[in-house]
This record gives C-alpha cells, sequence and structure tokens, in this order.
C-alpha cells in the first residue's frame, strides 16, 4: 500500500520534517502507526504483556494490506529466529516483545548483529524475576548492553513512533547494517494515551533494497561462496580466531558509524536541558519525564539545575556526556530498575565519577514521584557539605 | 540464479580458486543432474572435514546431488557434524544457532515468496538429528503444523556427534552413550509418524545404503515442498566414530539393520501429494 503512492517523493524528509497532524492515541497505537509508515515486508509476533495489542494492531494493518506477511510464530526465541530468516532472505521486518520474552529469545540477538542484520525490534519493558512482575521496569536493557544491536529508548509513545521509523533509516545504513532495539517503558508508555503528531498516512519510508547490504542476502541471486560463520567458528587455529576477532571488530565498527546516523536523523545522542547548570539530573525513557517534573520542583526553589535525556544507549554518548558534564558538581541517574545499568554507563564515561548518584531506583511496578527524583539530589548536596562540598 | 551469474569477468580466470573455475566451468547449476551423473562433474560439496566412513557425509553428498534445482536453492542448517561441511557446499546455506533452523527456514521461504513471486526457490533445512528431534523439535513442529513450503531432512546418526557422542532421541533404547552412561532409558523417536500427523505432504524414511532411493525421496520431498506444504525426510547415517565400527562398514551396518528388522524405510504420501507425484512424474 505504501509503494504506490510515492513516486517521486522525498517521503523520509516528509516523515522527520514535514507537517503531521494531531492524533490522541497510545503507545501500542503509536508503535503501529509507525509500522503502517515503515514498508514493512514481514512482521512476526508472539504474545506477551505488555506488548500484545501492539503486535494485534500490526496484525490488522496486515489484514488491510499495510504489511506482506504475518504470523504467530510460537516462541520468542522462533519469533526472532523467524525475523531473522526473513532478513537473511532480504526482507523489512518487524516485531516487538516484552521483559521475558527478551530473556527467552537473548540467543538471537547476538546472531543479527554478528550476520549484521537491520532487523527493527520493539522491547516494551516489564519486569523478568521472581516474584513475577509484569510491571514496567527496563531491567533488561542492562542485558541487552552487550549483545551488538543499537539500542533507543523512547520517553514517551511520540519517541516511540518516531524512533521506530528513525531506526530503519539508521540500520539500513551500508556502513551500519545492525539490528536496532527501540525500548520503551511498559504501560507508561504502551498503555498511556498521549497527543502525538503523525506524518500523513500515505507517508511511507521508501523500500528496503538488499542489493545495498554490506554482507550477500541469501537467495541464490549471487554467487555461492564461504559466507556462513562456520569457517571462522569451526577451526582453532591462529587464522581462524583473527578472522573471527576481525569480524567482531567489524560488528563493533559498524555500531560506531552509527553515531552519524543518529545525529542525522534524530539529532543527537542526547538532549541538554540548561547546559550550565551545576546539578543535573541525567535519565532515559520514562525517567526524563520524571526528572523534567523534578527539575521544575528543583528551579522553583532556585537551585541550578539541568536535565540530560539520553536516547542512544547504544552506541552511547560517553563523549557527548563528559562534555556536558565538565563543569557539574552533581549527576543524579533515576532508574526504573534495580540494577542501575545506566548509572554504571555514566560512571564508566566521565572522570571524577564520585559525582554520579545512581538513585532514585524503582521497581516491581512502584512510580517514580519526582520528588523523590528531588531528595535524593538533596540528600547528595547534604553529604557533599558535609564532606567539605567536595 | 540468474543466468551467467557464475561467469568470470575477463582477466579474472586465473585469479578465482580451482574449485570455483571447476563450479563454473562444470557445476550442476541449471542442469538437471542427478546421482547416476556423480563422478562426471563438479560436486556442490568440496573436501568436507568429517570423519572417515561419515554416514551423514554419504547422505548429505547424495541429497545434494539429488536437488532439483540446486542453482535456486538455500539451505538452513543447525548446530552438529553437518555445520562442519555447511562451508564447503557451493550454495547459500545458513547457519544460524542450534535447533532454530525450521523457524530460520520459516521466515526465509517466505521473505523469498515475496521477493520472488514468480520464481521457485528451494528452502531445504539440513540438520542432524540432536537439532530435529531434540532441541529444535518445537520449531520442527510448528513449522509442519503452520504448513511452510519447507523440506526438512534429518541426518540421523543416532547421538549428537560433534559434541563428542552424546545420547540423542533418536538413539536406540540401550545405547550406552554419554549423557546415557548405563543406557538409554526410552526408545528412538518415530518422527516419520509425528511428520505425518502434523500434516506434512511427504514423508520418507531412506539411507546412503540405497542411493536411488534416497536420490528419489529427496526429490520427491522438494517438488511436494514447493507446491503442497512441508515435507519431512528422514536419512540414516550411522556414526563410526561414536558408535566405534569400522569406517568402511557403514553401509554394510545399515544393511544389517535393515535385515534385523530395526531399520526400515518408509514413504507417506498425502492424497494431493500422490496426485502431485503422479502427474510430473508420467509426464517425465
Amino acid at each position: 500500500m505504501c509503494s504506490e503512492k510515492q513516486k517521486n517523493r522525498d517521503t523520509v524528509a516528509e516523515l522527520l520534517h514535514g507537517l503531521r497532524n494531531k492524533a490522541f492515541i497510545t503507545g501500542s497505537e503509536a508503535v503501529a502507526e509507525a509500522v503502517k509508515r515503515a514498508n514493512v515486508d514481514m512482521a512476526i509476533a508472539y504474545p506477551i504483556t505488555p506488548q500484545s495489542e501492539s503486535m494485534h494492531l500490526v496484525g490488522e494493518l496486515f489484514a488491510k494490506g499495510y504489511i506482506r506477511d504475518y504470523y504467530r510464530a510460537e516462541n520468542e526465541f522462533a519469533v526472532m529466529a523467524a525475523v531473522h530468516g526473513a532478513a537473511l532472505g532480504g526482507g523489512r521486518v518487524f516485531t516487538a516483545t516484552s521483559g521475558p520474552g527478551t530473556l527467552r529469545a537473548m540467543e538471537m540477538f547476538p546472531v543479527w548483529a554478528g550476520a549484521r542484520q537491520p532487523i527493527v525490534c520493539a522491547f516494551m519493558c516489564r519486569g523478568v524475576s521472581l516474584p513475577p512482575s509484569i510491571q514496567p521496569e527496563n531491567i533488561e536493557m542492562g542485558m541487552l548492553l552487550d549483545t551488538g544491536m543499537l539500542m533507543l529508548h523512547a520517553e514517551n509513545g511520540q519517541d516511540f513512533f518516531d524512533m521506530i521509523l528513525q531506526a530503519y533509516l539508521i540500520a539500513e545504513q551500508p556502513d551500519v547494517h545492525l539490528p536496532v532495539g527501540v525500548f520503551a517503558d511498559g504501560f507508561f508508555v504502551t498503555h498511556t494515551r498521549e497527543e502525538m503528531l503523525l506524518p500523513p498516512e500515505d507517508c511511507c519510508l521508501p523500500p528496503y533494497d538488499p542489493g545495498f547490504a554490506p554482507v550477500p542476502v541469501f537467495d541464490m541471486e549471487t554467487p555461492p561462496m564461504r559466507i556462513t560463520r562456520d569457517p571462522l567458528l569451526n577451526k582453532s587455529n591462529f587464522i581462524s580466531g583473527s578472522a573471527n576477532a576481525s569480524w567482531h571488530q567489524e560488528v563493533l565498527a559498524a555500531a560506531e558509524r552509527a553515531r552519524k546516523h543518529i545525529a542525522h536523523f534524530m539529532g543527537g545522542l542526547l538532549e541538554v536541558e540548561n547546559p550550565g547548570a551545576k546539578i543535573f539530573i541525567a535519565a532515559s525513557g520514562t525517567a526524563v519525564s520524571q526528572s523534567r517534573e523534578a527539575l521544575r520542583m528543583m528551579q522553583a526553589e532556585g537551585m541550578d539545575a539541568g536535565l540530560i535525556k539520553i536516547k542512544s544507549i547504544r552506541p552511547f554518548p560517553a563523549s557527548e556526556l563528559s562534555k556536558a558534564l565538565e563543569a557539574a558538581d552533581l549527576v543524579v541517574v533515576p532508574e526504573f530498575n534495580a540494577g542501575g545499568w545506566l548509572a554504571r554507563e555514566i560512571r564508566a564515561s566521565i572522570d571524577r565519577n564520585h559525582r554520579v548518584i545512581g538513585a532514585p531506583r524503582v521497581f516491581g511496578g512502584m512510580t517514580m514521584p519526582p520528588w523523590l527524583i528531588v531528595e535524593e539530589v538533596k540528600k547528595a548536596l547534604g553529604a557533599g557539605q558535609n564532606r567539605g562540598g567536595c | 540464479m540468474k543466468t551467467g551469474m557464475l561467469k568470470i569477468s575477463p582477466g579474472f580466470e586465473e585469479i578465482m580458486p580451482p574449485e570455483y573455475r571447476e563450479l563454473v566451468d562444470n557445476g550442476p547449476y541449471g542442469k538437471d543432474y542427478g546421482i547416476g551423473d556423480l563422478g562426471s562433474y563438479k560436486e556442490l560439496l568440496e573436501e568436507h572435514p568429517l570423519c572417515a566412513g561419515c554416514g551423514l557425509a554419504l547422505s548429505l553428498r547424495l541429497t545434494l546431488a539429488s536437488l532439483p534445482m540446486p542453482e535456486d536453492t538455500v539451505i538452513v542448517g543447525s548446530t552438529g557434524c553437518s555445520a562442519l561441511a555447511f562451508p564447503q557446499v557451493a550454495l547459500h546455506n545458513i547457519h544460524s544457532l542450534f535447533g532454530n533452523q525450521n523457524a530460520v527456514a520459516s521466515g526465509l521461504k517466505r521473505a523469498l515468496k515475496l521477493r520472488f513471486p514468480e520464481k521457485e526457490k528451494d528452502v531445504v533445512v539440513i540438520a542432524g538429528d540432536g537439532a530435529t528431534a531434540d532441541i529444535g523439535l518445537d520449531m520442527v513442529m510448528q513449522s509442519w503444523l503452520r504448513r511452510e513450503k519447507i523440506t526438512t531432512i534429518m541426518l540421523d546418526n543416532e547421538a549428537y556427534a560433534n559434541t563428542g557422542g552424546q545420547e540423542s532421541g533418536m538413539s536406540m533404547q540401550g545405547a550406552v552413550l554419554n549423557m546415557a552412561p548405563t543406557g538409554k532409558k526410552f526408545p528412538k523417536l518415530s518422527l516419520p509418524e509425528i511428520a505425518h500427523t502434523c500434516g506434512c505432504a511427504y514423508v520418507a524414511a531412506a539411507s546412503p545404503a540405497k542411493p536411488k532411493q534416497l536420490a528419489k525421496v529427496v526429490r520427491r520431498a522438494i517438488l511436494v515442498a514447493r507446491e503442497i506444504g512441508p515435507t519431512y525426510v528422514q536419512l540414516y547415517s550411522p556414526c563410526p566414530t561414536n558408535y566405534k565400527f569400522n569406517p568402511k562398514e557403514t553401509v554394510s551396518l545399515i544393511k544389517q539393520r535393515e535385515k534385523d528388522g530395526l531399520y526400515q524405510s518408509k514413504e507417506y504420501i498425502s492424497q494431493e501429494a500422490q496426485a502431485f507425484l503422479e502427474s510430473i512424474e508420467v509426464k517425465k
């Protein structure tokens, strides 16, 4: 349905910068709106809360002809394997999952990256552990940091919509050609209705052309040669070890090359509010929204505070953070998980990292009221004064 | 595959490896070769590293020589001994992970159908018994239940051979292997019957001891998958390394097993597949 109306139009520019109409929709509906405009060949689904609704809606898109093939697979590992097969065959694919589904599918994610496939997967993050929880929590992101996939974290439904389309544009760049995970905190984003701005329905991404892929497509339309991973895997010698390592390095290098495309399509890996501040809150996902409120409360009290919204988790904006926080005295990192993976990433990226306070952390379905963040800032400032102002 | 795609650009003939040149000059692409032509053309399998007397290698060689349309066939493999041979196979072949082969093949077949609506692209899964009957059974059966138009071929050596000879679901009851130190406690899985029940349009069990039969069932399975629905072929391929018999006795061991009633060839054909096969085989 996309292709007919698109001839002679720069639909990428239209999608990113063109006129948009208001819509009052949920995050799940925003996912379907993005997929509708993404010219997807195949979507494969397996139900899990809170992802299910979005993949129902994607199924409806298939029924209406927006997607060329769609089915409900047998489990998340099989879903991720099947979208991998479809991508290897040259198709543009979409799928989505949540928490335990992410973990069940875990073995496939490094395979996507290692095979350099531009698969886009949405993750509606939720709790994964005992006691069972379906509540919002993004611990699964911490577990995916080194799978080789690029990771974007949406603050709200608008981000979720935009980032899915941006993900295809970034993933399919020939010098990148890597999978992209687009993450949103489950329920907070998926089940919340908000006003969003959407481009017209007849404006879609141009179709995916696997001819530009930096790896061969498995369709027997190029001469067959040794293109599987086996020569790297099966021989325990220096040559195969080096070949494996250099391939792996190229996957990492491709992720580095994605930085310029993220800057181009998303306006940067992070956003800084009040750059001259001494006190910063640095966050990703819905913790950013809570931090905005906390910032307002602190500024109302006359505190010199700023906010850093981290949009790209992989690649991570280490140098941008280091620069933005050069003159800061304190960086508070609120997170929706018990592990504190974002605080760890920030600590590893900046000098004088005693400035980083990894708090508050909420999980298991707890909310993050803005005053909790303000309290952590004040506590840290108080402790700093007690230490003699350092 | 486009005609002439393999052709070497002028001036590069000497640079291309000899085995590639042989494939270009005398390969099976676009030809109607069968196992009767073996020895007269460049085979798809080049210097595989499998053990002497490997039944699996023999089955694989015969299977590749029986493909009805190698120039448009993509193989999906899995972890195991066969994965050691696939880098040496001159077809696009995918090794994703252990056990996910039929899920990968499902996505691949559907994507190829979308990209080449007017052209047949055969997707053939070739994997071992551990990958097919144990770790991947879920995805194997689900692909049959969904009626995916793919062929699944199991190279059944009755063990996890690549990891050092562990018992598998396809080992015979009582077999003493690693991880079954007191003998396997349950019978060999009847996967052909399961495949039949799960809706495979064509199911066969064969072995390399009868090459013509093997060639016939592989060909039938691929042609039926193309037209009608999922098909399954199980190839008994004994492993001299882990079952510790003399490598030159692989074929005679299969024959002995058949004589003892412990192995039998099988064929289940759906009515639709029967009608289709009659139409093309009579024509020929």
